[in-house]
């Protein structure tokens, strides 16, 4: 079970996810992702601070939007993980792909590299 | 049946022969008694053949038309018809025959033939008409009803057994009976349910054979009651109750069936049609156990509700998307009337047409129609109805489908006339929209049913998949033993391990855990386990490995899967192991002479993450020299991520922490105890996730 709020700020948006992303739950996830890349929104924040739990069928929707990421000059970083999330995204090596701050103020600098 | 058939028969034989007898019985005593010679036979024996002759005639029809059960009422009054018309022509005919020699009738001999063949045809012709009478008022016959009708019957023989009895005695019962029979009759003639039954155009036949029929038996009573006052006539006509009341009978009967069918004629229209209301439900709700698809049963809809409210046109149209599985649940209850995919059932309308009518109403903002959001009980029928101002039809009725309290499209019916539609052909037409709806409702849920059941169909196949591509043993050698643990959920997962010997020394070793689940999982599983044992031969680096592995699934996982993995070469010659993460758990290593375990925090990212050559830039290769009594626990995340009741982690820190307390027992052991921690602290032996756990202690 997972809700996804959006909020706009400036040229930002910010994807809030919250509660569990598992197999069922990652559709959401996944349509909210390709709502924001067709809206053509460039930066795109994910606030997951209130993620508790993301299965690899979860990661499976971020790793799916890698390349669309690159390809279309977007910006992408989340942000707020707990210990337990970050270090699934760790674990199997996403860090090293995928904007991973610590808050959102962190968060924003990346966006204006 | 055949007893039946045979009685016929046997009836019919005897009816023959007696009329026969009687023919010769009657000659003789003529042509005795005129020339005073005593004849052989008694007086009495005309009279006895007669009755025999009757009552063979009546047991032959009255098993003959008792056998066909199926016929239908025209069908048997057509039947009398055609007896009627048969015996009549044949007794014209005689007639005529008679008229041409030049008054033959003179002759008494011929007189008496004539009448005993007019006698033999009038009975058939009665008889066949008694018993079809008898099917007719027997029809949805009561237990009264039979006893009455048995009486009459009884009564009837009866009148044929007096004529036996001394005179006096039979023209007083004979004045008695007769009144009797005819106020029976009149009260059994009151019988006419066949003939609601009867639709416009059968009634219209069956007035016309009912009245030749009557001519018919007139015909024959003037006929028969023409040669009575023929002095020359052996037998005399009068004191046949009998054949009177029967006669009588079956005149009225026809009579009052003539009226009672003129005056409803007016209303067989109204019967005919709540008949067809009453079979196009019928059809309707069974069309769910007999058809094997949601398209019959609209098509049985449109036609139901054309047929049943006289429509001139009408279609149905439902939400496409509805009818997807996939798409099912995303858009239920999305009918738009005005949107372009939509699936049309039509009956005499073009799509052009369509179109031009929803148009019309979409412009016309008669927003009543086709607005489908009253569901509650008390439907204003109004509501659904409107009147068309261009085109060829004036009035428009259109009605909801709704399944499981979504509508996913809609009945349209038209009429050429304004206001075409009544408050009560509505009705109908809700009640069988209701009723489609019921069924494709019961459709859907059965399909879903079935459809399940090929899902775990499925998963058992994946499953069994599944376990044959793990091994039964790992490869070792004298350099360490090794064990494997591995259980797998309920639903299909991906735990995959193997073992390949690459030389006398060297042996490669694989623990993954594939993403996805069921058939899927077990699918891409069965890759990884062609990729490994590929490239394990090869005798690559553990990096070159995960390259190659890299590139090769990177063409064949779907774009949202992955698969992570560990890889290892263990060496025995130079003590060994090589290993590198492709984002799977981290190895747990536990060292003798340190006395601790710890977690390789090497990097690593999962095969198809990254599909190109970057890949390998973002793993890191260990070496690590083994020494006697280190131990190498291999895992899945099923065992770190297994949670208590408090939804509280396996955890990391638990496993090192066991391997700690537990390193210097067997490999068994320490897999036993782990497991069995893993047990007690989810308190459950299925646990949600697979979970595979190798231990591998050097010697």
């Amino acid at each position: 079970m997972v809700n996804i709020d959006t909020k706009i700020d400036a040229d930002i948006l910010t994807l809030i996810v919250v509660g569990e992303v598992d197999a069922s739950s990652s559709i959401n996830l996944d349509n909210a992702i390709s709502k924001a890349i067709n809206e053509g929104h460039k930066k795109i924040l994910i606030d997951g601070k209130g993620m508790s739990y993301i299965s690899s069928a979860g990661l499976g929707v971020f790793m799916s939007y890698l390349q669309d990421f690159d390809k279309n000059n977007i910006k992408m970083a989340l942000y707020g993980l707990n210990e337990k999330v970050l270090n699934v995204f760790k674990i199997l090596g996403l860090d090293q792909l995928i904007n991973i701050a610590e808050s959102e103020s962190e968060a924003k600098v990346l966006m204006n590299d | 049946m055949k007893s039946g058939k045979a009685l016929s028969r046997i009836s019919l034989t005897l009816a023959l022969l007696s009329w026969l007898a009687l023919v010769f019985a009657d000659l003789t005593l003529l042509f005795t008694r005129s020339n005073q010679i005593p004849s052989g036979f008694a007086e009495e024996s005309p009279y006895i053949l007669r009755s025999l002759y009757f009552v063979s005639l009546f047991f032959f029809f009255r098993y003959r038309i008792k056998r066909t059960e199926e016929v239908n009422f025209v069908d048997l009054l057509w039947r009398v018809f055609v007896t009627g018309l048969l015996t009549t022509i044949f007794s014209l005919s005689l007639k005529s025959f008679d008229l041409l020699i030049g008054n033959l009738s003179q002759n008494m001999y011929v007189v008496n033939l004539f009448y005993l063949i007019n006698l033999g045809l009038a009975g058939a012709f009665i008889f066949s008409t008694f018993m079809v009478w008898k099917r007719l008022i027997l029809y949805q016959k009561s237990k009264l009803l039979m006893r009455g009708w048995l009486f009459f019957e009884y009564a009837l023989f009866a009148s044929i057994i007096i004529v036996f009895l001394p005179e006096a005695i039979v023209s007083t019962l004979f004045s008695a009976i007769l009144p009797i029979l005819v106020v029976i009759g009149i009260i059994l003639s009151a019988n006419m349910k066949w003939v609601a039954f009867l639709n416009f155009k059968q009634k219209w036949k069956s007035i016309l054979l009912m009245m030749l029929i009557m001519l018919y038996l007139g015909y024959f009573y003037i006929n028969i009651s023409g040669f009575e006052d023929n002095p020359n006539l052996l037998i005399l006509h009068d004191n046949t109750a009998f054949l009177n009341g029967i006669f009588i009978f079956i005149f009225i009967y026809a009579f009052l069936s003539v009226l009672v069918i003129l005056f409803n004629l007016p209303t067989s229209s109204v019967f005919e049609q709540k008949l067809g209301e009453v079979v196009n439900y019928q059809r309707l709700s069974q069309s769910i156990q007999t058809e094997q698809s949601e398209d019959k049963v609209y098509e049985i809809l449109l036609d139901s509700a054309i047929s049943t409210v006289f429509a001139d046109a009408g279609w149905i149209e439902i939400s496409a998307n509805g009818q997807e599985e996939d798409a099912l649940e995303k858009y239920q209850g999305q009918y738009t009337p005005y949107s372009a995919d939509l699936l049309y059932y039509k009956f005499r309308i073009q799509d052009e047409e369509i179109a031009e009518i929803k148009k019309n109403l979409k412009k016309d903002k008669i927003s009543n129609v086709f607005d489908f959001k009253a569901t509650d009980r008390a439907v204003n029928y109004s509501k659904f109805q409107s009147n068309l101002k261009q085109g060829n039809f004036k009035t428009i009725l259109a009605l909801p489908i709704e399944v499981q309290n979504e509508t996913i499209g809609a009945l349209v019916l038209l009429k050429d006339v304004t206001d075409g539609f009544n408050r009560e052909m509505a009705e109908i037409a809700h009640t069988f929209v209701n009723q489609a709806g019921i069924s494709i409702e019961n459709f859907r849920l059965l399909t879903s049913a079935l459809e399940n059941e090929r899902y775990q169909e499925e998963l058992k196949i994946a499953k069994k998949v599944q376990q044959s591509l793990l091994p039964k043993m790992l490869d070792s050698n004298e350099d360490f033993e090794i064990i494997a643990f591995s259980k797998a959920a309920d639903e299909v997962g991906g735990d995959y391990y193997d073992s390949y010997r690459i030389d006398e020394n060297k042996i490669a070793l694989i623990i993954g855990d594939v993403s996805g689940k069921g058939t899927s999982a077990a699918f891409n599983m069965s890759q990884m386990k062609g990729v490994f044992h590929s490239l394990s031969q090869l005798n690559l680096s553990v990096l070159q490995f995960f390259d190659y592995a890299n590139m090769a699934l990177s063409n064949c996982l779907e774009k949202t899967s992955f698969i992570t993995a560990s890889y290892f070469i263990i060496d025995g010659v130079n003590k060994r192991v090589d290993y590198a993460r492709a984002g799977h758990c981290p190895t747990l290593y536990f060292s003798k002479k340190e006395g601790s375990a710890r977690y390789f925090e090497n990097r690593g990212l999962g095969l198809g993450i990254l599909r190109n050559n970057k890949f390998i830039d973002h793993l890191d290769e260990l070496m690590i020299d083994y020494r006697k009594d280190d131990v190498m626990v291999l895992y899945t995340d099923g065992i770190t991520e297994a949670q208590n009741f408090k939804k509280e982690e396996f955890g990391y820190a638990r496993l090192k922490n066991l391997l700690e307390k537990n390193a210097h027992k067997s490999p068994e052991e320490i897999q036993q105890e782990i497991i069995r921690e893993l047990y007690e602290f989810s308190s459950k032996e299925n646990v949600d996730d697979d979970y595979t756990l190798i231990i591998i202690k050097f010697k």
